[in-house]
Order: C-alpha cells, then sequence, then structure tokens
C-alpha cells in the first residue's frame, strides 16, 4: 500500500527505513488524470455515435483500447499501483490476469469467439 | 471473480435472446407491439462521468486526510484540504450514479424490459444490479467515515482506512469502466 503521509501539489519522493523511494501524485496529478479519463470517455462515446465507424472493423477494438487505458490509468494513478512496491502489483495484476483468462476462456467454451475468429 | 463471472455471462448471452426489448435494435412483437432500443446512451454517459469524478474527489479526500496537520494558508489550500468536503462529495456522486441506475431500470421496466422478459434483461439486471448494491456499500462506507471525521477528525493516522474504502471506491470504479464499454457501447 502506498505511504501515508505526504501528498503535495508537486510529486515528491520520501525515503524510508528500507532506503526505498516513493513518489506520490500530488493534486495538480489528479486533477489531470480526470480530465483524461473524461476526454477518453468523450471519445468513446463519441466513437458511438458515428455510424461508418461503429460499422468498421476498428470500432470494438478501439473502445477495448480505450477502456483499457481508462482502467489502467484509475490503476496506476488513482489507486496508486504505480507507486506502490512491487508485491503489491503483483498480487494486482495475477488475479486480473486470471480473471481475463478466465472471461476468454469462458467466451471460447460457449462459442461466442469461435464464432467470431473461426 | 465475481464481476468477471457476472460480465462472462452477460457476453455469453448477448445476442441470443428470442424476444425483445434488445439493447441497440428496434423490435417488433409478434402482436405488432414496437419496442425501441433500449440502452440510453446520453444518460449512462452521464452516470459514468459522475462515478468518474467521484474517484477524484476519493483521491483528494485521501490526500486532505494525509495532508491534515500541514498549515493550509489560502483559500484553495483550505478547500483541498477539507477531508469532511471532498468525503462528502463523493458520496454524493456515489448517490447521484445510483438515482441514474434506478432511472435506467425504472424505465426500462416500463418499456417492457424486466429481469424475466428475455436473457438479455436476466444478464444486464444481474450485472449492473451487482455493481449497484457494490456502490451503495461504497456510499455507506464513505458516510461512515463522514461521520467519524465530524465526531473526532480524520488525521495522517487514519490515513490506511480512508485508503483501504478508496481502493475499494476505485474498485467500483474499475468495474464500471469496464460495464460502460462491454454492455453499453459495444453492438
Amino acid at each position: 500500500m502506498a505511504d501515508h503521509h505526504t501528498h503535495s501539489d508537486t510529486p515528491d519522493a520520501e525515503t524510508h527505513v528500507s532506503g526505498e523511494v516513493h513518489h506520490h501524485p500530488g493534486w495538480s496529478t489528479y486533477w489531470k488524470v480526470a480530465l483524461i479519463l473524461t476526454i477518453i470517455t468523450v471519445g468513446e462515446v463519441w466513437a458511438y455515435y458515428i455510424p461508418s465507424f461503429v460499422a468498421s472493423r476498428a470500432f470494438v477494438p478501439s473502445l477495448l483500447v480505450m477502456s483499457a487505458v481508462k482502467f489502467g490509468i484509475v490503476v496506476m494513478f488513482y489507486m496508486h499501483l504505480k507507486y506502490d512496491h512491487k508485491l503489491f502489483r503483483a498480487l494486482f495484476t495475477g488475479p486480473l490476469f486470471v480473471a481475463a483468462v478466465t472471461l476468454i476462456s469462458l467466451l471460447f467454451l460457449f462459442g461466442h469467439l469461435v464464432a467470431r475468429f473461426g | 471473480m465475481l464481476f468477471v463471472s457476472l460480465i462472462s455471462t452477460y457476453l455469453i448471452y448477448k445476442g441470443r435472446s428470442i424476444v425483445g426489448p434488445f439493447p441497440h435494435e428496434e423490435w417488433v412483437s409478434p402482436t405488432g407491439q414496437h419496442f425501441n432500443a433500449i440502452l440510453n446512451i446520453p444518460v449512462t454517459s452521464a452516470s459514468t462521468f459522475v462515478l468518474l469524478m467521484s474517484s477524484l474527489f476519493m483521491v483528494l479526500a485521501l490526500a486532505a486526510v494525509q495532508n491534515k496537520n500541514v498549515p493550509k494558508r489560502t483559500t484553495g489550500e483550505r478547500i483541498l484540504g477539507s477531508s469532511k468536503l471532498w468525503l462528502l462529495a463523493t458520496a454524493v456522486a456515489g448517490t447521484t450514479f445510483l438515482g441514474f441506475q434506478a432511472f435506467e431500470f425504472t424505465s426500462f421496466v416500463h418499456e417492457g424490459l424486466s429481469i424475466r422478459t428475455n436473457l438479455f434483461g436476466s444478464s444486464f439486471f444481474t450485472l449492473t444490479g451487482f455493481h449497484g448494491a457494490h456502490v451503495t456499500a461504497g456510499v455507506i462506507w464513505l458516510l461512515t467515515l463522514l461521520s467519524i471525521d465530524y465526531r473526532r477528525g480524520l488525521g495522517p493516522n487514519d490515513a490506511l482506512i480512508v485508503d483501504i474504502a478508496a481502493l475499494y471506491w476505485h474498485f467500483v470504479d474499475v468495474v464500471w469502466i469496464a460495464i460502460f464499454t462491454l454492455v453499453y457501447l459495444i453492438k
């Protein structure tokens, strides 16, 4: 978990007893992250309303990429995984990987992706 | 894993409903009754924005708790340093999201889609209903923290309990990010 001492306007660094250095995002970073999340969401909804784009093969992959970017940004900055010890990163990404494999396996098992990709 | 199971179920049943209403297509029943596409993207986009902003409010609440002992000189610093304000803002945003969901569920039922209507209705209401239940639990958690803040104040020593609540809240947010794309936007 992130250190619970200092959050300031600018990213700062703290040296701990272990000698490990933790950086923390500041308020300005949080606002910028919110702005980026809003812009991506607007992009997603905008794409939804362009019929030619919806009909194209790029529609679904682009939405999935935008969603994944939003997911990653929230996890890295708001859930401060970017600044955490690598053990916590592993504890998050490990189960996330298992969850993703489970989802894809279920879709293959019940024929949804088989129908799409042959 | 709960939400992966529910999202998988939704995706597996996607497009397999025999009768409407359908999420993105119009439908005319054998009796001649006309049903519009049921999903209301503008309303859901607004609720998604509210939930994203609630995550911002939550990190500001956590930062305010962590910096409680730092002197605030300007009005801006005092606003940013008010944990009560940001905890309340997060809870209000969460409640607003639930209001949007209640509106959506009610309008769906009025338009002829219930949890028993078809495969889409069953998987949709189960998935989004479970997410709404998690948001409700988060709002109750936030209000509990807010009441503690009013009674004795939250300081740097309480940062861990606020951070755990924040992690839960952001988890609810990232689940919604996936639901919004997979359920609402992908046709």
